[in-house]
């Protein structure tokens, strides 16, 4: 029979494990920052955020003289900035208005299955995204293109708009609904006037969510938007991006200490997307 | 009026609880519980009856910040300050909604008190157990056949009675209840009331209903709270028959609910 | 517009989600066909052979070695993360619910699921890399067990919140009846807690297991990039989506072909690991 001793001393055995344990979850993020920040910040300059990429002769050439290497990620960041504004353009109102849809059609089995069907898109792996705006767009368009990038990004980015607007919607009371349909206005005036404007909260963060989710991917622009090492705005050409930068610079040895100053740039960008969304999720929700 | 044989078993001396400093949900409360006894304790909403006998088994523990002060005695031992896992099995207690573990069969609901400690039973032991507690609150002719199916399978009335078996199983010196059929129908509220009248030779009843008829019908004592205060504490038929305190009388007579 | 203009439009967008989903599934299987149809269905998925046609030998592609690869490193990352997911999820949901650090803890787990990909592969590569070489496991350490350790880091986040919701969902008044018969707070969770949430719990890890399928890029720059079944955790090998990754960029005909078709079988693995998640979710609810 198990004495009260005993059983006490299991019992404080285990929430010690548990704290231990939960603490040390902690300790690779930390490492991790603290790593990318370490080796990164003494590249930061303003040179950092408006030249193009050294070429790897460039880099060779001042490794060899002792002097920092010259460049920047500006390609990189006007890549990245440009593919996330052409995705984000493609998915944000095709998936609010989907996520209105959703919410608006609750029970019939057409909605369980779109439902269902986001869900899996959400989960798939964004390489498997990428093969696919490849045979979408990058065969016909015969090339790589910042629009293929894109395409890759918005499909990824509009389960989580769907599923937030979606969700935020059905939080709105059927009161508020209503309200503007008994003062005589048109369904589209109420679902446009009075329900999404009280669902922007949720549908805005979702929207921020979505938008930190794809900045720091590479698998997927690594088969659409190829790279390119001077900046420009065509999305029919293709684009550079920070996250592919860091995949070239790690594959280059003349390049490699800037593999560090654009992980920090891409680390700190993507964190405060993070904490801002859950911060206004915070604020806005109560 | 019958001579009740009263020998006190639970006994509670100045006992104060309170949720925030300063406030009281019970306040400066001494009474003396006797055994073998059906005690209803009574009250408006928010007087601090479920408080108090929350307290009795350290109920209030689970949750931070509940300051308690005073003395609670239970056949001499000092409930306050002995492990809350000792106090549990010494008073049990059945809750205002049935809860019987869904994922356990009837079985192993009846043998929770030892099943989650770790007691080994022998299977004899057990069969045992688990059909002198099934009988005893009168569940066994309608479980005997499906013991090994969930009890979450059983109406509202079964399943509270189910969990006064898994309680009695531990064989407690004192049941606390907290409104026990206030969730159920009349019906299977009547088979509970004739229950625990039958059951309170076996262990001491400490009932808090907010149904002043249920009291009268079932409780040979009866606290009267009000604003955490014990208001007063007679046995029933005096109490509800020729109160001493205005307070008592107005609640009786449904001035205030 | 006319309300019926408007809420065609939304049930257009609806449909949209739908298509892309099917058009998908259809484009993969249309691009795997010249595969399937060289080497055979099942010849192709039991084949471990990998072999680009140069020179001599003839072109022999098959996808076993990387369900292998895929296979092994998930799975052993969802074995690793398990001791300190779980405890995570307790201590969230059940012993500082609701308390100040419950909230920091979910918070620096959460930044974790933030950190891009390729930011995880370049810490695991700098970092942990020479780490297993120092302890003397690999010569290069590169392969299973390194990209299952930091794989593991990365689904701690998924497995631990999900897992917290159905912790913290259990009726409070099972916990009081259970305390209420003198049970210490071990034997409440292991006999009431965990047995009441374990099929949402269980759902949380298969939903983890879907998300570490499909991980690219750390996977890419760890495994090792060999394309055959690994013989052992220090042993190098490739996965599904790393095949991809490193190989599709340069690939044309069959061998494209042949990549399309592990991209097929990924999508569908990933749908059916996703689907049987959320199944079990949407029954433990009932």
């Amino acid at each position: 029979m198990s004495s009260l001793k005993y059983r006490l001393f299991k019992n404080k055995l285990l929430t010690l494990s548990v704290v231990i344990f939960s603490a040390l979850t902690a300790v690779p993020l930390v490492l991790i920052i603290g790593k990318v920040f370490l080796k990164g910040w003494r590249q930061i300059n303003w040179d950092f955020f408006t030249k193009t990429t050294p070429t790897t002769l460039d880099a060779l050439l001042a490794i060899n003289n002792n002097q920092p290497i010259p460049g920047g990620i500006a390609n990189g960041i006007v890549g990245t900035l440009m593919m996330v504004l052409v995705a984000s353009v493609i998915a944000i109102p095709l998936g609010v208005m989907c996520g209105i849809y959703l919410s608006e059609n609750r029970k019939t089995k057409f909605s369980t299955v779109v439902r269902f069907l986001t869900d899996l898109l959400q989960g798939t792996p964004s390489i498997i995204l990428g093969i696919i705006a490849y045979l979408w767009v990058v065969i016909p368009l015969k090339g790589y293109s910042a629009l293929a990038g894109s395409v890759a990004l918005a499909i990824m980015m509009l389960p989580l708009i769907v599923r937030s607007t979606e969700e935020t919607m059905n939080l709105l009371p059927a009161s508020l609904k209503e309200a503007g349909l008994a003062l005589g206005s048109p369904y589209r005036s109420v679902v446009l006037k009075v329900l999404l404007p009280s669902a922007f909260g949720g549908v805005f963060t979702g929207i921020l969510l979505a938008v930190s989710r794809v900045i720091g991917e590479t698998a997927p622009l690594m088969l659409t938007a190829l790279g390119a090492t001077t900046i420009q705005w065509d999305i029919t050409k293709p684009a550079s991006a920070v996250s592919l930068l860091i995949w070239e610079f790690y594959n280059d040895p003349n390049l490699q200490s800037m593999i560090w100053s654009a992980s920090l740039f891409l680390l700190l960008l993507v964190l405060s997307l993070n904490i801002l969304a859950k911060q206004l999720a915070k604020k806005w929700r109560i | 009026m019958e001579n009740l044989n009263k020998t006190p078993i639970l006994s509670l001396k100045k006992l104060c609880v309170s949720y925030t400093p300063g406030k009281f949900a019970v306040n400066n409360v001494s009474a003396d519980i006797y055994e073998g006894l059906i005690t209803s304790v009574m009250g408006p909403s928010g007087c601090g009856k479920s408080t108090l006998i929350r307290a009795i088994n350290r109920m209030h523990e689970l949750y931070p910040d509940i300051r308690i002060s005073g003395n609670i005695e239970l056949k001499g031992r000092d409930l306050l300050h002995i492990n809350p896992s000792e106090v549990r099995r010494m008073a049990g207690m059945v809750f205002q909604r049935p809860n019987p573990f869904p994922t356990m069969s009837i079985y192993d609901n009846v043998l929770a008190g030892y099943k989650l400690i770790g007691i080994k039973q022998s299977r004899h032991e057990k069969d045992e157990l688990v059909e002198s507690s099934l009988k005893s609150v009168g569940l066994w002719d309608e479980v005997k056949d499906g013991l090994s199916k969930r009890g979450s399978f059983l109406s509202g009335g079964q399943q509270q009675r189910l969990c006064i078996a898994r309680a009695l199983a531990l064989k407690p010196d004192i049941l606390l209840m907290d409104e026990p059929t206030s969730a159920l129908d009349p019906i299977a509220t009547n088979l509970i009331e004739e229950l625990l009248v039958k059951l309170k030779k076996e262990v001491t009843i400490v009932i808090v209903t907010h149904n002043m008829t249920q009291a009268a019908r079932i409780s040979d004592y009866s606290m009267f709270m009000y604003l955490g205060e014990l208001v007063e504490y007679d046995r029933t038929e005096i109490m509800f028959t020729n109160p001493s305190d205005k307070r008592t009388e107005e609640y009786l007579t449904g001035k205030f609910g | 517009m006319s309300d019926k203009i408007f809420r065609s439009l939304l049930l257009v967008s609806a449909l949209i989600l739908l298509l892309i989903f099917a058009g998908m599934f259809f484009s993969l299987s249309k691009g795997a066909v010249p595969a399937f149809r060289e080497f055979g269905f099942f010849g192709f998925i039991f084949s471990d052979k990998w072999i680009s046609g140069t020179g001599q030998s003839t072109e022999q592609y098959g996808a076993l070695a990387f369900i292998a690869g895929t296979l092994m490193t998930s799975v052993l990352a969802l074995l690793i993360c398990l001791p300190f997911s779980l405890p995570v999820a307790f201590f969230v949901g059940e012993y500082f619910r609701g308390k100040k650090v419950a909230g920091v803890l979910g918070g620096i787990v959460d930044l974790l699921a933030g950190i891009p990909s390729i930011v995880y592969g370049l810490w695991g590569f700098y970092a942990l890399r020479p780490l297993i070489q120092s302890l003397g496991l690999s010569e290069q350490g590169f392969g299973v067990l390194t990209s299952s350790l930091v794989l593991a880091i990365m689904i701690i986040p998924y497995a631990a919140s999900l897992s917290a919701e159905f912790i913290r969902m259990v009726p409070q008044e099972l916990k009081e009846g259970a305390y209420s018969l003198g049970a210490t707070r071990a034997e409440v969770i292991r006999n009431i807690i965990f047995p009441t949430s374990f099929s949402g719990i269980f759902s949380a890890y298969v939903l983890a297991l879907g998300r570490a399928i499909g991980e690219t890029m750390a996977v890419t720059m760890l495994i090792g990039n060999t394309s055959r079944i690994p013989r052992g955790l220090m042993d190098t090998g490739n996965t599904m989506a790393s095949i991809i990754a490193n190989q599709f960029g340069e690939a044309d005909g069959l061998k494209l072909s042949s990549l399309i078709a592990i991209g097929l079988l990924l999508f569908l693995i990933t749908a059916i690991v996703n689907f049987l998640g959320r199944l079990m979710i949407k029954r433990h609810s009932v």
